[in-house]
């Protein structure tokens, strides 16, 4: 219990003293899974409405194997970036290992899953609604994704939310691709894991919280940004 | 007219340099040393005297070796003979160059129940655990450490395979195995500049430490250049120069944690 | 934009689901024009018969022709289905979206915009989410949205179902508009006031078959079959 409060405490000394090593390594963060969303969010909020919409002959086995990804174990997808990007691999030559990149793709691979299923789920009801009318309409596969998408924009931001929450903890991956080196590398989860191990409890609790805090201040900004709860549109 | 603002802000704090600078060095080195925090001292030095950037890449023995071999270092600073001999006899280093050595001392509760303070060698401290079967954590990861300590039950003429359940092997490193040793009150070989640094040591004490046996080697081993050719290897280079250096040596020698020195130099050409 | 009113063939239409009967065999030659009411009980087969028309329900046997392609007819076509599909957003981008999908100008759209607004009754109502309209007025917004591209043909299934009497008057008069606007009414209702309130011509199904076709007078007046008769009489027939 003590260590608790003593994490809290740190916390706000951290915070209020605007400790450098501490805003580094939390803009590092934002700057890794934020771009790593941003890029899911590209390639799954299509993907998902895709699938909600197309008729093809393995689409339930596509849907299958979407969810399952969804519980891809973090640390083996690190596993296999690193042997990828590795010097010893394939894509070695891009020089990309142990750089914020090499962690904002691992991220990418893990959220895009989440957020594709989440997203397939809402459009498969949105399209259900909308189905008679959009084919009514003549419209291209391209203009329904596109209105369902816009229609169906809060709920998917909900599925960026989600995918956002889940790189934003993750720690096992980026630790292996990114090496969380001082300064270059490091962010909060694994400056967490780092002062853990050095039985540092109250410094690895208060940058717990700092993150804790830094996800809530990312859903607010968020919602306040599309006006969700004042004056809802649908 | 705010919202443009704030996405634009966000823009901006995202666009972020990946590349490395042209002088940096890629470092893999062990938990044990990077918790004695001093690298903390060297790096920052090193920058000043020499402009490389050292990005240092704490990690297991296993997986520094492995990331040399790989090429995804320039080079490596870990405490295994035995593994760094095969490392450059299979040619992915070049030469091997000591610079340093602690030594480890054996931790565990303070009621000592084994009664290893008693003890007059190491091995001895060992086989009173064993003998007592009081808990006892291994790092079990292949480590530096974790060799160490395999090679002294050997000299104690003990085999940890038919141990019970009173010895874990956690496979975890320095830090993460100290906090299962204080968790449990268990018994635990640790080097002594992690173990200085530890801070949640519970009821733990350092019982044992002194015997020669228990010297620990740190050694610098640059990455071959010829199995990978994008390697810094001038800069690998100076940094080994500047590791033997006397700045270097006043460095290391005057590192002290409660005024206890931790590291002795012992780097020559 | 195709010229002159269009017209359609149907030869030898089945459509079966599940293995069930539902429409046909149905021959049919027609051309469009005026408020042509789909008349008959439910089940009777009337909704299949729209989607048919519109291109959206599957033939399983036989061959539908329009004048011009098949496709092209359906651009020239807009459907009102019986529950109204409201998209989630407002009511004036409820209306604007099929210009929207064709390309139009936004001058041309917001033009258009406010004066249909203005015809069904919700031109106070641009701004207002349309899922939070009443049943009515969704279905005047639903007809509004399907007439603010002036189609040649409009279909309408049971538009009327569970409305009041007040929106029921207000949406005969935007199709009787439509109509001397010269888009042509097809509209199933089992409604036998509103048919005789509104048909130019009538075309009557049972058990998914056209039993009867002929302008209106004549099928309230003299229907030919007995079936005919006695679901004028208010019988309940299948």
């Amino acid at each position: 219990m003590n260590e608790i409060f003593a994490g809290l405490q740190e916390a706000f000394r951290l915070i209020f003293t605007f400790d450098s090593d501490l805003i580094e390594i939390t803009l590092r963060s934002l700057q890794v899974s934020v771009t790593a969303l941003l890029i899911a969010s590209a390639l799954a909020l299509p993907l998902g409405t895709w699938l909600a919409i197309r008729r093809f002959r393995y689409r339930r086995f596509a849907i299958v194997v979407l969810n399952a990804l969804m519980g891809l174990p973090p640390v083996v997808v690190g596993l296999m970036v690193y042997l990828l990007f590795s010097r010893s691999g394939p894509f070695g030559v891009m020089g990309l290992l142990f750089t914020p990149t090499a962690m904002i793709i691992a991220q990418v691979i893990i959220i895009t899953p989440l957020i594709a299923s989440i997203t397939h789920q809402a459009m498969r009801e949105l399209w259900s609604e909308y189905h008679d009318l959009l084919i009514s309409l003549n419209t291209t596969s391209l203009q329904r994704i596109t209105a369902l998408i816009w229609d169906g924009r809060r709920t998917l931001m909900t599925a960026s939310l989600a995918g956002f929450g889940r790189g934003i903890g993750e720690v096992g991956a980026i630790m292996i691709v990114g090496g969380n080196i001082d300064h270059v590398t490091r962010v909060l989860t694994t400056a967490i894991a780092l002062e853990t191990g050095k039985g540092d409890f109250a410094l690895a609790l208060s940058l717990g919280f700092v993150l804790i805090a830094l996800t809530l201040l990312v859903n607010f900004v968020i919602h306040a940004l599309s006006r969700t709860e004042r004056n809802s549109t649908w | 007219m705010i919202r443009t603002f704030f996405i634009v802000s966000l823009v901006v704090l995202l666009i972020s340099k990946a590349s490395a600078d042209p002088q940096t060095l890629r470092l893999a080195t062990t938990t044990s040393f990077n918790n004695s925090g001093l690298s903390d001292v060297l790096l920052p030095a090193i920058k000043l005297d020499i402009g490389i950037d050292v990005q240092l890449l704490v990690v297991g023995t296993g997986q520094a070796l492995r990331l040399g071999q790989a090429g995804d270092v320039d080079a490596i600073l870990v405490h295994s003979k035995e593994a760094e001999d095969v490392f450059i006899s299979e040619g992915f280093g070049t030469h091997r160059r000591e610079i340093m050595y602690n030594d480890f001392v054996l931790v565990g509760p303070s009621s000592d129940p084994a009664n290893i303070k008693g003890a007059l060698r190491a091995s001895e401290a060992l086989v009173r655990i064993a003998l007592s079967q009081s808990a006892f954590i291994s790092r079990g990861d292949d480590s530096g450490t974790h060799k160490k300590e395999l090679a002294l039950w050997t000299v104690a003429g003990l085999r940890p395979n038919n141990f019970g359940n009173w010895y874990k092997a956690v496979g975890a490193s320095m830090g993460s195995s100290l906090n299962s040793a204080s968790g449990l009150d268990a018994y635990i070989m640790a080097d002594r500049a992690s173990w200085l640094k530890f801070k949640n040591k519970g009821s733990l004490a350092l019982l044992f430490s002194g015997d020669a046996v228990l010297f620990n080697q740190y050694s610098y081993i640059p990455v071959n250049p010829e199995k990978h050719s994008h390697i810094n290897a001038d800069a690998a280079d100076l940094l080994e120069k500047w590791l033997l250096s006397n700045r270097a040596k006043t460095f290391i020698n005057s590192y002290k944690i409660n005024d206890q020195a931790l590291f002795i130099f012992n780097g020559s050409l | 934009m195709v010229r002159g009113p269009l017209s359609v063939s149907l030869d030898s239409i089945t459509v079966r689901r599940n293995g069930k009967l539902v429409l046909g065999p149905l021959d049919l030659d027609m051309e469009t024009g005026g408020i042509i009411i789909v008349l008959g009980p439910n089940g009777a087969g009337k909704t299949t018969f729209l989607k048919v028309l519109h291109g959206v329900e599957r033939i399983s046997d036989g061959e539908m022709h329009w004048s011009v392609s098949n496709v092209q007819a359906r651009e020239e076509q807009a459907y009102v289905f019986q529950s109204p599909i409201v998209l989630r957003r407002s009511v004036g981008q409820n209306l604007a979206y099929p210009l929207k999908l064709i390309g139009t100008v936004k001058s041309e759209i917001s033009m258009r915009v406010r004066l249909w607004a203005r015809k069904i009754g919700l031109e106070d109502a641009l701004e207002l989410p349309a899922t939070r309209l009443s049943g009515g007025e969704k279905q005047k917004l639903a007809i509004g949205r399907a007439l603010i591209r002036m189609p040649k043909v409009l279909f309408l299934d049971e538009p009327c179902a569970n409305l009041d009497g007040r929106s029921i008057r207000e949406i005969e008069a935007l199709l009787r508009e439509a109509r001397l606007a010269g888009t042509c009414i097809i509209m199933a209702t089992h409604d036998l006031g509103q048919a005789k309130r509104l048909a130019d011509s009538v075309l009557f199904f049972l058990g998914g078959r056209l039993h009867e076709q002929g302008p209106a007078s004549a099928f309230f007046n003299i229907p030919s079959t007995s079936e005919a008769q006695s679901f004028l009489n208010g019988d309940i027939i299948e």
